[in-house]
């Protein structure tokens, strides 16, 4: 294959694929003239088909109903909602500290952000202080979070487009992120590690030294990746220039997060408002410039680099001190005080039983989530149950832009849109 | 985020160009709400987001309260973000019970706001709250067939017969 036919410009957002092979296209689209009641010529007939709900290429249970002429798409509806689980009504019925394993399952992929998401909105409501060294252990979970939640986007992603070694490579290395949420927090997934004041638990002896080792050496297995992907013919084949929405539709759209990014729009919540110890740390803010597949994809990646290098710096920044807050009214006491004094045990068994209170109020935070601003809102009226908490989830507001990546555009595109979309379904439908 | 006092400047500005418009605000943890009248609601988003000293072009993020037994009861939050300024701006629509059958109506944002699509369609699908003009407005993530409004606070949780098939030779339509 010639560069020059690696370089051709494919049309882009509202483009017609059809202009380009040569065949006319005569008056209004097929689409139009469908819904205007008018019989069409079987060839130009539309088929209306279903993309899922159990498809290896939708990344979880979502549904698409496309409307194909040919093989070009030429409208698409997302269907939402098959794992819809009632998460926020069911945290209206829990203490604040029992929502916490509740909103963690939302987002399966990146559970300490829907963590971070909902305890930070609660200790903004309580005006809690978190400790410097709880905020650089958040800081550092929420990264290797970034960075396991990219490696499984990566390792489906190429899957999807038929790089099938990329998939075990990238689960091996996901696994790793696992071993260390495991040594750290007990768990490998939905730790529940996050505390409203802090974080539960100091991270045992021989965690930083694991985490080093990781970090040295997840720079060079990125490069590896980069080498398996950047110089693939058929991957560029199919990522360059397809899926391309204009920058102010985007933002039209509510689309946040890599995705914006790839169209060149630098909006990271970590920089523009840094939230923990992100103000202290050095790190870039990777964008694209033709906001196509290509591009998403190398904004991730860098992204990964980037995480590596957060992560680095606060593992040599840790500083010393206590890991969570100490207000005796919110976060339980140690558990060494129980034995001797009575006032600790009041305190915990008030906090166990009947949780603490939030001061009557509403407040929305934003964080950075892989995927973009997950942000929770949560309304208190006194009590230890939240009267409302909502969870804007990232994934189900860029799920909008998925038709105008698609229409227009070839159906074996569409599942490299849907790949380079990285949508989690637990968290668009929650 | 605007500061208290700027919260009632733009207040006052908004009560001057849709007059009646703001019914209160509040500024609490470091953030500012306006509370307006529904019927206003385009009128005061269009303000917000075409004025040139406002420019709150972004909607991160859009979702229903129940505030019962408040009134008025429900809330459609809007949370406004001008990007340049990085401030954010929460605009909460508050709506009656009309009662009954009826259910609360509000102007739809679409046509300002494209992201609104999906996010109207889950307040409807949630708190029954109808949005005029929306182009497509059906539930989303509940089944399209489910009758109540399941995020109301008076909807109890939990208590609905889980459908399995297997039990449905031994006791036929056991579930109704």
């Amino acid at each position: 294959m010639t560069t020059e036919h690696l370089h051709r410009s494919t049309p882009s957002h509202g483009g017609d694929i059809l202009g380009e092979t040569g065949e006319e296209v005569i008056g209004t689209s097929a689409v139009e003239r469908t819904a205007a009641g008018e019989l069409l010529e079987p060839e130009e007939e539309l088929l209306t088909i279903n993309f899922g709900p159990h498809h290896p290429a939708t990344h979880g249970v979502l549904r698409l109903l496309v409307s194909l002429e040919g093989e070009v798409v030429r409208d698409l509806k997302p269907v939402v909602g098959y794992v819809h689980t009632g998460i926020e009504k069911n945290c209206e019925d829990k203490s604040y500290w029992k929502v916490i394993p509740f909103v963690e399952r939302m987002d399966y992929l990146s559970y300490f952000f829907n963590m971070e998401a909902f305890v930070g909105c609660v200790e903004r409501l309580l005006d809690i202080e978190v400790p410097p060294r709880a905020s650089y252990l958040r800081v550092m979970h929420m990264e290797l979070n970034r960075l396991h939640s990219h490696l499984v986007w990566l390792g489906t992603s190429a899957l999807d487009l038929g790089a099938m070694s990329m998939f075990f490579y990238c689960f091996r290395d996901r696994d790793r992120v696992l071993d260390l949420f495991e040594m750290s927090t007990g768990q490998r997934m939905h730790t529940r590690y996050f505390q409203v004041g802090g974080v539960f638990e100091d991270i045992p002896v021989g965690f930083a030294r694991n985490l080093r080792a990781f970090c040295d050496e997840m720079p060079s297995r990125l490069d590896q990746y980069e080498a398996i992907l950047n110089g693939n013919e058929i991957f560029l084949e199919r990522t360059r220039n397809v899926g391309v929405v204009p920058r102010q539709r985007l933002l039209d759209l509510g689309v946040t997060g890599p995705l914006l990014r790839a169209a060149g729009e630098p909006w990271d919540l970590r920089k523009v408002t840094p939230y923990h110890c992100y103000g202290d740390l050095d790190f870039k803010i990777p964008i694209g410039s033709a906001g196509d597949g290509y591009d998403r994809y190398r904004v991730r990646v860098q992204e990964m680099r980037e995480s590596v290098r957060i992560i680095e710096q606060t593992l040599d920044g840790l500083p010393e001190g206590p890991w969570i807050a100490d207000d005796r009214k919110v976060v339980l006491p140690p558990r060494d005080e129980l034995a001797t004094s009575m006032e600790a045990l009041i305190h915990h068994f008030k906090l166990v039983t009947e949780g603490f209170r939030v001061p009557p109020g509403e407040a929305y935070y934003a964080i950075e989530s892989p995927r973009g601003e997950l942000g929770c809102f949560v309304v208190a009226d006194g009590s230890a149950k939240p009267v409302r908490v909502h969870i804007r989830d990232p994934s189900f507001v860029n799920l909008q832009m998925l038709r105008d990546m698609c229409i227009g555009g070839y159906i074996a595109d569409l599942i490299q849109n849907l790949a380079m979309l990285d949508p989690i379904l637990g968290g668009i439908d929650r | 985020m605007p500061d208290a006092p700027g919260l009632e400047l733009i207040a006052q500005d908004l009560n001057g160009v849709a007059e009646g418009s703001v019914l209160g605000t509040y500024h609490e943890h470091g953030q500012g709400c306006l509370i307006v009248e529904p019927d206003r609601i385009l009128d005061v988003l269009r303000w917000l987001r075409d004025e040139p000293t406002q420019q709150y072009r972004f909607l991160s993020s859009l979702h229903g309260v129940d505030y019962l037994p408040a009134e008025p009861r429900f809330g459609v939050v809007y949370d406004l973000l001008n990007m340049p300024r990085i401030e954010r701006l929460r605009v909460r629509a508050a709506l009656a019970d009309p009662g009954g059958e009826d259910l609360p109506e509000i102007d739809s944002c679409v046509e300002l706001f494209p992201a609104a699509e999906f996010q109207e369609r889950e307040v409807y699908d949630f708190f029954g709250i109808v949005f005029r003009g929306h182009p497509d407005l059906r539930r989303i993530l509940m089944p399209e067939e489910y009758v109540g409004w399941p995020q109301r606070r008076d909807f109890p949780v939990g208590g609905e017969p889980v459908i399995f098939t297997r039990d449905e030779p031994v006791m036929p339509r056991w579930y109704e």
